[in-house]
């Protein structure tokens, strides 16, 4: 037995109808980067050795004070050995991820449309509309490095953008969101279940859903209700209801829509979530879809928003630095900006009351594991199936 | 739109956004990417023999002999060893590739656009 934790091997990956056909050499070059991922979990560790044992003292000898912000620790640390090899190497191998990704979707690009047409012909459950616009901090620059973001059509009727999303999410996580990667959605479902034993919504609205891998587990936990995804990339919604279709979910639509400006009804929706979606917005957009969230919400109805760890005011500066390097590192720009702002403060500028304002941790659940995962493995900031998650009941 | 696309290169595009470097000469950079790239290829081939050796072991079928000598034998096999080739530089020359993508169509830097994006 090895020491380390292991990544489980790709073949474990859920199949279904719409699933990027893979060969053998594809599969063994995502067993490689889930073990880089892994690898690099190990060498982040250095960092903190580094800044503790080297950075910081150089910088203390020559200031004759101590490191007042993450910026000035960005500047600092950026000229240590240990964490240019690490950045370096982390970035490459996210790169390799998505061209490891693209090259398996984009040379069946036609195959895939097709797969995905013919399950989605007829079906009233996918509501495209093209006069809706992406955002224009999605056009800023590719989210996570993923050349094209979630828009991008290469041929007509695209789905690869979401595709490749699917076939990816398994490795840069190294598999701890489960089979289908719907660890967070099945977590959120679990914690409602258990802290309202007696909600039963009858319609739940799932903003920037992308590829709905974790809307879905809501829609099955709650099949009489109506569910909606709504996203502004026509391929992950192509993709979304072809792989609800073959999955067998029959009560979940997805819509193309800009969150900010819904077509909803005020007060039509019983449950509002998001997962990973408010650090890949920007800073005006954010209040104006959480106004959208007060506004379709039933009085009574919930709300709820699965995100990054905060910051916490008892977090060091390195540990700050550390957590925010996908933001300019892996292009998630808005990540260190959200910080920023309170989640409660956000809230209440929507109309929600502060005692009605709640945040809890979660953890992804992952049918994968067998217990062969050890507790004292290091985290892989920014990769870490452990989430905040924050939001309210409105009244 | 086009229904046949370059997928080889669309494949190593480089995403939209200024890329990093940490290397204080960013030639250590490029050489970085690439030998990694290199390193996942042999990761790859290496899972490949491995499932060929512990095939031939249960199958008793092919011979060290026979691997030694064999050589393509169709016009499709010889296309699909190219292929293979074509695929495999492509993914190993990535950098170069998206530094002229770079050069050709210049991005903002991150820090840039996360203030722009701050106005959004
Ligand atoms: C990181 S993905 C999250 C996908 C999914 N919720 C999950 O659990 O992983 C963010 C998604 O939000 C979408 N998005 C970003 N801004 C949006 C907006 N204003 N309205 C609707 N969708 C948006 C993007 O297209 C993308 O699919």
């Amino acid at each position: 037995m090895s020491v380390r934790n292991l990544p489980p091997v790709y073949n474990k990956i859920a199949q279904h109808a719409v699933f990027p056909e893979m060969n053998h050499d594809e599969r063994a070059r995502y067993n490689f980067l889930a073990n880089l991922n892994k690898h690099l979990a190990h060498v982040s560790t250095g960092n903190k050795v580094a800044f503790e044992n080297r950075v910081e003292p150089k910088f203390e000898k020559e200031h004759g004070r101590k490191i007042a912000s993450t910026e000035e620790l960005k500047q600092a640390i950026s000229k240590d050995a240990h964490y240019q090899v690490w950045s370096s190497l982390r970035r490459s191998t996210m790169e390799m991820r998505q061209q490891a990704g693209r090259s398996i979707v984009l040379r069946q690009a036609a195959e895939l449309r097709d797969k995905v047409k013919a399950l989605n012909e007829g079906k009233d459950s996918l509501i495209l509309d093209e006069s809706v616009k992406v955002p224009p901090y999605l056009l800023a620059c590719d989210n996570h490095i993923m050349p094209g973001s979630y828009h991008t059509e290469l041929i007509e009727d695209d789905v690869t953008p979401a595709a490749n999303y699917d076939t990816g999410l398994f490795v840069t996580t190294a598999g701890l969101l489960g089979r289908y990667s719907d660890g967070g959605g099945k977590a959120i479902v679990s914690w409602v279940r258990k802290t309202y034993p007696d909600f039963n919504p009858k319609r739940i609205l799932d903003i920037g859903c992308g590829m709905g891998h974790n809307v879905l587990p809501i829609a099955k936990a709650f099949p009489n209700a109506e569910v909606i995804g709504i996203d502004t990339g026509a391929p992950m919604l192509r993709y979304a209801n072809a792989r609800a279709v073959d999955l067998g979910i029959t009560n979940v639509k997805f819509m193309q829509m800009d969150a900010a400006k819904t077509t909803f009804e005020d007060e039509s929706f019983d449950w509002v979530q998001s997962t990973m979606f408010f650090h890949e917005t920007g800073g005006k957009s954010i209040y104006k879809i959480m106004d959208e969230v007060y506004r379709v919400l039933k009085p009574g109805g919930l709300t709820l928003h699965i995100e990054q760890p905060q910051y916490t005011d008892d977090m060091s500066l390195f540990e700050k630095f550390i957590r925010d390097w996908d933001a300019l590192y892996n292009n998630e720009p808005y990540w260190s900006k959200m910080h920023d702002i309170e989640p409660v403060d956000l809230m209440k500028s929507s109309g929600f009351r502060e005692e009605d304002f709640m945040q809890i941790g979660a953890k992804a659940e992952n049918d994968l594991d067998d217990g062969s995962q050890k507790a004292d493995e290091p985290e892989d900031h920014g990769r870490s199936p452990i989430w905040n998650v924050f939001g309210a009941i409105k009244n | 739109m086009e229904e046949k696309i370059d997928y080889i290169k669309l494949a190593s595009n480089k995403p939209k956004g200024k890329r990093p470097y940490f290397h204080d000469d960013p030639a250590v950079e490029r050489v970085l990417n690439i030998t990694m790239a290199v390193a996942g290829e042999l990761a790859v081939m290496r899972e490949r023999m491995d499932s060929i050796e512990r095939l031939l072991e249960k199958k008793g079928v092919v011979t060290r002999e026979d691997i030694e000598t064999f050589v393509p034998e169709t016009k499709e096999q010889e296309e699909q060893r190219q292929t293979w080739h074509a695929e495999y530089i492509g993914r190993v020359l990535r950098i170069v590739q998206q530094e002229q993508e770079e050069l050709e169509n210049p991005d903002k830097s991150l820090e840039e656009i996360a203030n722009d994006i701050n106005e959004m």
